[in-house]
């Protein structure tokens, strides 16, 4: 298993797990970043962080301390 | 009781009542463009007591109702991790006393993203009041090919669903009739949605929990107290709650997650799959094209070359704006300042009244309005860049440059706009929602060189340093110590941020997950209502302080000591003045006049309150090279630094009529200046050290109250003075005794 902050822009995959409990853990699952949701990289600001994402229909720009925190499995090549 | 009441309006004629209906929804949603053309101009702004949010109350009157609308902060969620977040729950169950109870709920919601907005109308619907949920944006989202089968989401929530295009006020009377409908129906019943066991957890819990402050804890509090591990509500039911307590509900907690329920996740787990089975049929997309418009602007934007260039060319524009552009306002402002104080001085005669009126009342009017075209040029550029979307991008874009400083993204625009003045500035940090960014934001704006220190910066380098090029002509002195004198702040404010971070505002690094919404045409009656309203609220919340600190200033500057010979020279100067102008002879008298006036002015400030605590505060600031002159200067350029100018000319007997553009007089005063003993008061080192004093100091009212309204608490503008007078301090000592050795 990948965690979000190693894929390659245009990279599409499904969210496994989320670790911790904490604020950044609560606030992604409000985002609607739950199990089982499908989740793709737009690309990464200038500086390579943080990362744009498309995620239920819409755009949530995450940190690539942030993104480490999902657990993901790749999808496609 | 029926029998004893007097019934006069009898019961067929209806009474004239107030309905209390919230607002709630995400961020850009277009929340408060619906509720400015609900309410218009009748709203109050105001702070909720103890905490950083804003109150906006609106009112509309139908008929005979009267609805109060209450705009809440936009948010993701009703989970309260922060006394600040803790508001809106209690505003929605009705305990927060500046509100009351509530009768109805509006939930704006984007249509062009249902899914997700859903989410927080989920939460709210677990309150239990009535609520209206408004489908606002819906011609975006029919652009976009997302069409919303309205009347089947209603059925679905149980709920009426208005279509709303708010900022062409579109939908805006429907609104009106379900708000009342609603708030006229009654309370529905929540319908649960987590699994039994969970509700019993929350029953066993509100039996045993304690009442807070000598009222029951609602069952919503409750089930908040369940869902949210470590948050607020958790924090604030132990601190009253018996011994044991915390336990019991980390039991319950255990309990539910050995029944597949495990908290925080299944909150969100189950009510995201509840979401999908509602929009399902309901919500549906035209096939999705590989790229869109919005897609395409993003790509360009946010471009490590192209990005950066763009995000540097709005910067420039924006900062221009509030240098340049707002000057011309600036001068017509203070020509009309000037303008009234003539009109003063030709109806009344020279005396205490006078004076009061002019060089306070007037005077301090002005360096309230003074600031507003600066205020209103950077929100027109701030609306314009939150409404288009643009907004988000420039967090994105510079997030990794402020991570280094413990900021976000989201602080960058603020800081920069304190490079032209820390008052919009300050005012701009709304946007970070995070309360420890927001507090190390405000604190250090007023670090960064705003327009108000240049006339000190020139006037002393103009008198002190020499004009000497270096490089062939390419690198000249006086321009390297503008430079020099210009970063000072920004850089001191480096270690401050992370001083701050490491002490005073210590926490887990907050989340920066941050929605990117599409790109939109900005709308030009959105961005006019906002550059509006944040003028109106600068002028009346925090105008009102810096008033005030300027009449107590020129009260210090004008007591104890009777005015009685000046105001006398004073009228002879105006009888003189008309004949002087046609006649040498005349003219040579009133020039000697006036140079008694301003004799006596000199003599009079050294004797007030003012020029008492000059020399009282002399030995202070010997070690900086200063005389008691300079002292007074600098207290008395607390209502803001360049008033520093015209006290100096007060004090060098040039009266107060110098300004930053015709100051040669004062800059022979000050290089001919001499103490007691005949030794020139003024040197370059000393010239240095007044001015790292002004770049680090907090002399401008009008920053400190704009940081009591904006963190609702005096301790903060307090602070924010007294660590950057002793950063100042400290910095002149260095300055001067460093330079002196060089000497």
């Amino acid at each position: 298993m990948e965690t979000l902050d190693q894929l390659k822009a245009g990279a599409r995959a499904i969210i496994r797990e989320i670790d911790g409990d904490d604020g950044v853990a609560v606030r992604l699952l409000e985002m609607g970043l739950t199990e089982g949701e499908e989740i793709e990289v737009v690309g990464f600001a200038p500086f390579g962080d943080p990362i744009e994402f498309r995620v239920r229909g819409y755009r949530i720009s995450l940190r690539a301390s942030e993104a480490r925190r999902l657990q993901v499995e790749r999808l496609g090549p | 009781m029926t029998a004893t009441t007097p019934s006069i309006t009898g019961q067929t004629a209806p009474r004239p009542r107030t309905l209390t209906v919230a607002f709630i929804g995400n961020p850009n949603t277009g929340k408060s463009t619906l509720f400015n053309a609900l309410a218009g101009m009748h709203t109050r702004v105001g702070n909720y007591p103890g905490v950083t949010v804003e109150k906006k109350i609106g009112r509309l009157r139908l008929g005979d109702t009267t609805l109060k609308l209450v705009d809440l902060p936009g948010t993701y969620s009703l989970a309260p991790r922060s006394p600040d977040e803790m508001v809106s729950v209690e505003v929605l169950l009705g305990r927060q006393p500046d509100v009351g109870r509530l009768d109805a709920v509006a939930c704006i919601v984007d249509a062009s993203n249902l899914e997700r907005n859903l989410f927080l109308v989920s939460q709210v619907l677990d309150v239990g009041l009535p609520t209206v949920l408004i489908l606002n944006m819906s011609d975006i989202a029919r652009q976009r090919g997302t069409t919303v089968d309205v009347a089947a989401l209603s059925k679905r929530l149980g709920i009426p669903v208005i279509a709303t295009e708010a900022h062409r006020r579109v939908g805006i009377d429907d609104v009106r009739r379900a708000l009342l409908e609603a708030a006229e129906a009654g309370r529905p019943a929540p319908s649960p949605l987590f699994p039994r066991a969970f509700y019993e957890e929350v029953a066993e819990l509100t039996r045993d929990l304690h009442a807070v402050n000598g009222d029951a804890v609602p069952r919503y509090m409750v089930e908040r107290l369940v869902l949210d591990p470590n948050g607020q509500i958790e924090k604030w039911l132990s601190a009253s709650q018996p011994v044991g307590f915390t336990e019991r509900l980390a039991q319950a907690r255990e309990r539910l997650a050995r029944a597949g329920f495990r908290l925080p996740a299944a909150e969100a787990k189950t009510r995201y799959a509840a979401i999908r089975d509602i929009v399902s049929g309901v919500l549906t997309h035209a096939p999705r094209s590989a790229t869109t418009t919005s897609d395409r602007i993003d790509r360009v934007l946010t471009h490590r070359v192209s990005g950066l260039l763009i995000f540097a060319a709005i910067m420039f524009l924006i900062f221009q704006s509030i240098y340049y552009w707002a000057e011309p306002f600036m001068r017509s402002i203070e020509a009309a300042e000037g303008l009234v104080k003539g009109g003063v001085e030709g109806l009344i005669g020279p005396g205490a009244l006078r004076s009061l009126l002019v060089d306070g009342v007037v005077a301090g009017v002005g360096s309230v309005l003074v600031f507003l075209p600066q205020i209103v040029f950077l929100f027109l550029f701030i609306a314009v860049l939150e409404d288009c979307g643009y907004m988000a991008r420039a967090a994105f874009l510079m997030d990794r440059l402020m991570s280094r400083l413990g900021l976000s993204g989201k602080s960058f625009i603020p800081l920069m706009s304190s490079f032209a003045c820390a008052i919009p500035g300050v005012m701009a940090t709304r946007v970070i929602e995070n309360r420890r960014d927001r507090m190390v934001t405000i604190l250090i704006a007023p670090l960064m060189s705003c327009s108000a220190r240049l006339p000190v910066y020139l006037l002393l380098i103009w008198a002190f340093v020499p004009a000497a090029t270096y490089l062939g002509g390419w690198v000249s002195l006086q321009g390297f110590v503008l430079f020099a004198m210009s970063s000072i702040g920004a850089l001191v404010a480096v270690p401050c941020a992370w001083l701050l971070k490491k002490t005073l505002f210590r926490g887990e690094t907050p989340p920066f997950v941050m929605e990117l919404p599409s790109y939109k045409l900005p709308s030009l009656r959105v961005v006019v209502h906002r550059a509006y309203d944040r003028g109106k609220a600068f002028v009346t919340r925090a105008g009102t302080l810096i008033f005030a600190t300027s009449i107590v200033v020129w009260a210090a500057g004008y007591f104890p000591t009777s005015h009685g010979e000046q105001d006398a020279v004073i009228r002879q100067i105006e009888a003189a003045q008309p004949a002087a102008e046609r006649d040498a002879v005349k003219q040579a008298e009133l020039d000697q006049l006036i140079e008694r006036r301003n004799r006596l002015g000199s003599q009079l400030i050294e004797q007030s309150f003012l020029g008492r605590v000059g020399h009282a505060i002399e030995p202070a600031v010997r070690p900086l090279g200063w005389d008691w002159r300079i002292g007074v200067g600098a207290i008395a350029s607390f209502p803001a630094r360049e008033v520093i100018i015209a006290t100096l000319g007060t004090i060098y007997s040039l009266g107060n009529d110098v300004d930053k553009n015709n100051n040669e007089g004062l800059i022979s005063s000050l290089q001919n200046a001499t103490d007691a003993q005949g030794r020139k008061v003024y040197s370059l080192p000393v010239a240095l050290s007044i001015m790292v004093f002004f770049a680090l100091c907090a002399q401008c009212a009008g920053t400190l109250m704009t940081i009591k309204r904006e963190t609702n608490r005096w301790i903060w503008p307090a602070f924010t003075f007294v660590y950057m007078t002793a950063l100042a301090y400290v910095g002149a000592l260095l300055t001067y005794q460093i330079a002196r050795l060089f000497g």
